[in-house]
């Protein structure tokens, strides 16, 4: 900040070309701010390597990629691979399960938290409010092996709660083997997720309703609004800019959603439900060492995901003027 | 709403009962597992199989865990994880920090470009198997390191510090820089003293996920016994049941578990793995609540 007026009286009194002025000026600022570079410069340097090298691997996908040659040995195959994906079954099977997996999984992580905090919200107690809120974070801080293992247990023949209870409800008359069934494995991840992450994903919101003006509700209730129109009319409306701004960025993970819950869920008996792109490129590419073909995997996600964060910032942008970039 | 002069009508009644009932069933929804896992990790493993284990153990012993503590990988896999838990942390939370206070210099000249590197980060990435390929590459597979470095810098971390230390008055840079103080001492006597609330929420970011991976274990290190993890091993360990589960090297998985974990076994490892996480969280709620909503505003 002050380095600018110094900078400025002391090249008048010199009076050097203008060339020579700018390498002085930069010379200078590298010299003023040396520590500001020394405490930055490393870890954009680590940000190039782990980062934004792997983006130089993308090469991979264009040749026939032997670990043993260097880069210039390799054999060079154009868009084989990628063709070869194409053609592939399976590949539609898995951007399939993706696709139904990752919208499920948006509906659901939008509309159950939003629901969770303005109800919560709704909560007169503060220490009953508190305390459903603490309780609510908890499953966030379990990872997915633990979370998988509990879903799994829950959800077992041999004395899982789910069935124990349909049964004593009498919905059904013997114990549903919900890990075994395909049909139901989107609706486990999805579930397992709500439980997982419903509290954890309120908090923005129940922020952003902390900051409404109380007098809002006050005049709607004059008006004689009830609890409902309130939560619908001035509630909602008024978090509309959190919603939108976390929608865009949860679609631009549309199709990189990861694969944590589905690896930790999965058994050989719904594969043909639970691989997502991600366990995909996991299987072919390193766990066959089909490392072209899982590089094109790799490269299809990161393109799509990009085009649809993009698309989804500009149709917000152009419907609610919101925009994240 | 807890305002007081505010009559109830007789729907508002019952709206609110019906409230207080959801909000019951979600805490139930949420706890029972636990407690669950809890009381048959409690039970003695034979009579566990019999099933019927709900809140209360029905034989309580404490078999379990004096047979899970006598399991040589689960020792080494605990050491490993408080090694690179607190590793993972404390040079997590050196770089975002150090990283957050130079771009918020105004002054800083690089600012602008280092933001934009940054921030690219979080939006796109080489992929599963070009990364591999990397760590291939920089010889990191079968290291500790590669634990640590590959998630070193966080763009998410970095812009909540960043976000923070932008809200504290510019002027006491300013005066310690008056009294002749270099940028790093700024930094480090100013700046990062003042930052503590924000700093105990990335702890907490950085502590968890570092307890919680257990995907570098398995892809990177998963034939390396002296590098395991916990959560590798309980993932094993609940897979062992579930022989058909799809694995890269199921050979090494088959060989180390051949025999089947019972339940109690299983279910007394997830405690031990959730237990030091569920003590940590509830006290630094306040903090990871405003860290939150500052990285909701910025990134």
């Amino acid at each position: 900040m002050e380095t600018l007026p110094t900078k400025a009286s002391d090249h008048e009194s010199v009076a050097p070309t203008p060339q020579k002025k700018r390498e002085r000026g930069v010379w200078k600022t590298l010299v003023q701010q040396k520590y500001l570079y020394l405490m930055s410069l490393p870890f954009i340097i680590w940000l190039f390597v782990f980062n934004y090298l792997p983006v130089w691997g993308w090469t991979m996908a264009f040749q026939n990629y032997k670990p043993a040659k260097s880069f210039g040995e390799q054999k060079w195959v154009g868009l084989e691979n990628f063709i070869d994906l194409f053609q592939d079954e399976r590949f539609y099977l898995v951007l399939r399960n993706t696709l139904a997996m990752s919208v499920m999984g948006i509906i659901a992580g939008f509309v159950v938290p939003i629901a969770f905090a303005i109800f919560l919200n709704e909560l007169r107690g503060k220490f009953f409010k508190r305390t459903v809120q603490t309780v609510s974070y908890l499953p966030h801080f379990v990872s997915w092996v633990v979370v998988g293992g509990i879903v799994t247990k829950m959800l077992s023949i041999e004395g899982g709660i789910v069935n124990e209870l349909l049964l004593w409800l009498g919905v059904i008359n013997e114990p549903i083997q919900f890990m075994a069934k395909g049909e139901w494995f989107w609706g486990i991840v999805t579930g397992a997720d709500v439980w997982k992450e419903t509290g954890w994903n309120a908090i923005i919101y129940l922020a952003a309703i902390a900051g409404i003006d109380k007098e809002m509700y006050e005049a709607a209730r004059v008006d004689g609004a009830g609890r409902f129109r309130q939560m619908w009319s001035i509630t909602l409306p008024s978090i509309r800019t959190t919603i939108s701004v976390l929608l865009i960025m949860s679609i631009g993970h549309l199709i990189g959603i990861g694969f944590e819950k589905q690896f930790q869920l999965q058994n050989s008996l719904v594969t043909d439900y639970s691989e997502v792109l991600d366990l995909y490129a996991l299987n072919y590419g390193i766990g066959i060492s089909r490392f072209s073909y899982g590089t094109a995997i790799s490269i299809f996600t990161s393109v799509i995901s990009i085009f649809l964060l993009l698309t989804a910032n500009g149709v917000m942008k152009k419907l609610t003027k919101e925009s994240i970039m | 709403m807890s305002d007081k002069a505010f009559n109830a009508t007789k729907s508002d009644k019952v709206f609110d009962t019906v409230n207080v009932i959801i909000m019951l069933l979600i805490m139930v929804v949420t706890l029972y597992p636990f407690l669950n896992v809890l009381a048959i990790s409690l039970n003695d493993s034979q009579d566990t199989v019999r099933g019927g284990i709900y809140l209360w153990p029905r034989e309580l012993t404490w078999e379990n865990y004096a047979t899970i503590f006598s399991y040589t990988g689960l020792l080494q896999g605990l050491k490993i994880t408080i090694l690179r838990t607190i590793s993972g942390t404390l040079l997590g939370l050196l770089s975002a920090s150090m990283l957050a206070y130079v771009l918020s210099r105004p002054d800083f000249k690089s600012r602008k470009m280092f933001s934009l590197i940054l921030a690219l980060t979080m939006y796109f990435s080489g992929g599963l198997v070009p990364t591999y390929m990397l760590m291939r590459h920089l010889d990191l597979i079968g290291t500790f390191w590669i634990y640590i470095l590959p998630g070193l810098v966080s763009a998410f971390n970095v812009f909540v510090i960043r976000s923070f230390i932008d809200n504290l008055p510019y002027a006491l840079q300013e005066s310690a820089k008056l009294d002749g103080a270099n940028d790093f001492t700024i930094f480090y006597r100013v700046i990062l003293p003042l930052c503590k609330p924000v700093l105990a929420t990335i702890s907490l970011f950085l502590a968890v996920g570092q307890w919680n991976a257990w995907f570098d274990t398995y892809l990177y290190n998963g034939n390396k016994p002296h590098l395991t993890t916990l959560q590798f091993e309980l993932m094993k360990v609940l897979q062992s049941t579930n022989q058909g589960a799809k694995m890269v090297n199921a050979n090494d998985m088959a060989n180390q578990m051949a025999q089947v974990s019972p339940e109690s076994i299983k279910m007394a490892i997830t405690i031990v793995v959730t237990i030091p996480i569920l003590f940590i969280y509830p006290f630094l709620q306040r903090y990871f609540i405003s860290g939150m909503t500052l990285g909701a505003v910025k990134a």
